[in-house]
């Protein structure tokens, strides 16, 4: 008995999904479109068409970024240059170095 | 006679945005009928449309032309369909348990008589969208594309971006959840 009533109710819930999804076949929804829809899109795309602050200042950013890598590749090659004729001045390195190490320099000499 | 697509997106992208009018006027009945297969509400469904043709305006630069602007741009309804789906996925449809008399009158109606025409009644498609609207966003969209509007699984991997893999995995999973889904029906109260 219990087995009959389980079979019928798999018939029916498999029927009933078949039937669920030819129902939703035979319900096409409509294309109907509201009145003057396209005007309402085409003015919000015109307001959107004003000027893009971001998109500026990054279009601005990445023309920029040209002459700052040539500037800094002008510079490099400067220093590396310079250092090389006049080999008493101290290397790019020793320069970092004492820069870096600076504050800590002034530390050692104060009491604390 | 009428601008074609290849005209109207060349004078959209030389700057002349009006020209873009053209392809909405054009397509807006197709965006309609498909946001209207994921949303309810008029106000929901002229939201997606609408954002759809925005996004489409934005990117209309990276349309390649190798297919149909209409492809290109139900591809793109279409996933807007899909985050739709997915950030409302919280506030979905009233439970299967909160069946109306109307709804109960149906199923009484379907399990009787299997056979008779009862598609056509507003008590099927309320249930229909009740049932839709309870799945996930990802198993609603496999078995609208694939089930109701019978597209091919290689389709709706073009449509969603998913991998045709993907796609048969999660229409494996959709008809899984849709099938636990009517368990949870009182089907036995029919028997």
């Amino acid at each position: 008995m219990r087995n009959r009533l389980k079979k019928s109710e798999a018939f029916v819930k498999t029927g009933l999904q078949n039937t669920i999804i030819a129902a939703a076949k035979k319900a096409a929804p409509s294309d109907r479109v509201p009145f003057a829809f396209e005007k309402r899109v085409m003015a919000r795309i015109r307001g959107l068409s004003g000027v893009d602050v971001w998109a500026v200042w990054s279009r601005l950013l990445w023309r920029a970024a040209g002459p700052c890598v040539a500037i800094m590749l002008a510079v490099s090659l400067w220093a590396a240059f310079s250092n090389h004729q006049n080999p008493a001045l101290n290397t790019l390195s020793e320069d970092l170095e004492s820069s870096v190490l600076a504050p800590f320099a002034s530390l050692r000499d104060s009491p604390w | 006679m009428d601008p074609t697509d290849t005209e109207l997106i060349a004078a959209v992208l030389n700057g002349d945005a009006a020209s873009f009018e053209g392809l909405i006027r054009k397509y807006q009945p197709k965006v309609f009928a498909t946001a209207r297969r994921y949303a309810r509400r008029e106000s929901e469904v002229e939201d997606i449309v609408q954002e759809v043709f925005i996004k489409a305006f934005q990117k209309l630069a990276s349309y390649r032309r190798e297919a149909p602007f209409e492809h290109w741009l139900m591809r793109m309804a279409v996933r807007t369909c899909y985050d739709y789906l997915r950030a409302h996925q919280r506030n979905r449809e009233t439970p299967m348990s909160e069946m109306t008399v109307q709804d109960s009158d149906w199923l009484e109606q379907f399990v009787a008589a299997p056979g008779r025409d009862v598609q056509a009644a507003d008590a099927a498609r309320l249930i229909i969208e009740k049932v839709l609207g309870r799945l996930s966003p990802a198993a609603r969209l496999v078995i609208t594309l694939l089930e109701i509007e019978d597209r091919s699984v290689k389709e709706i991997a073009a449509l969603t971006g998913w991998s045709v893999s993907l796609v048969k995995v999660r229409a494996f999973r959709a008809r899984a959840e849709m099938r636990r889904l009517l368990e949870r029906l009182d089907v036995e109260k029919y028997l």
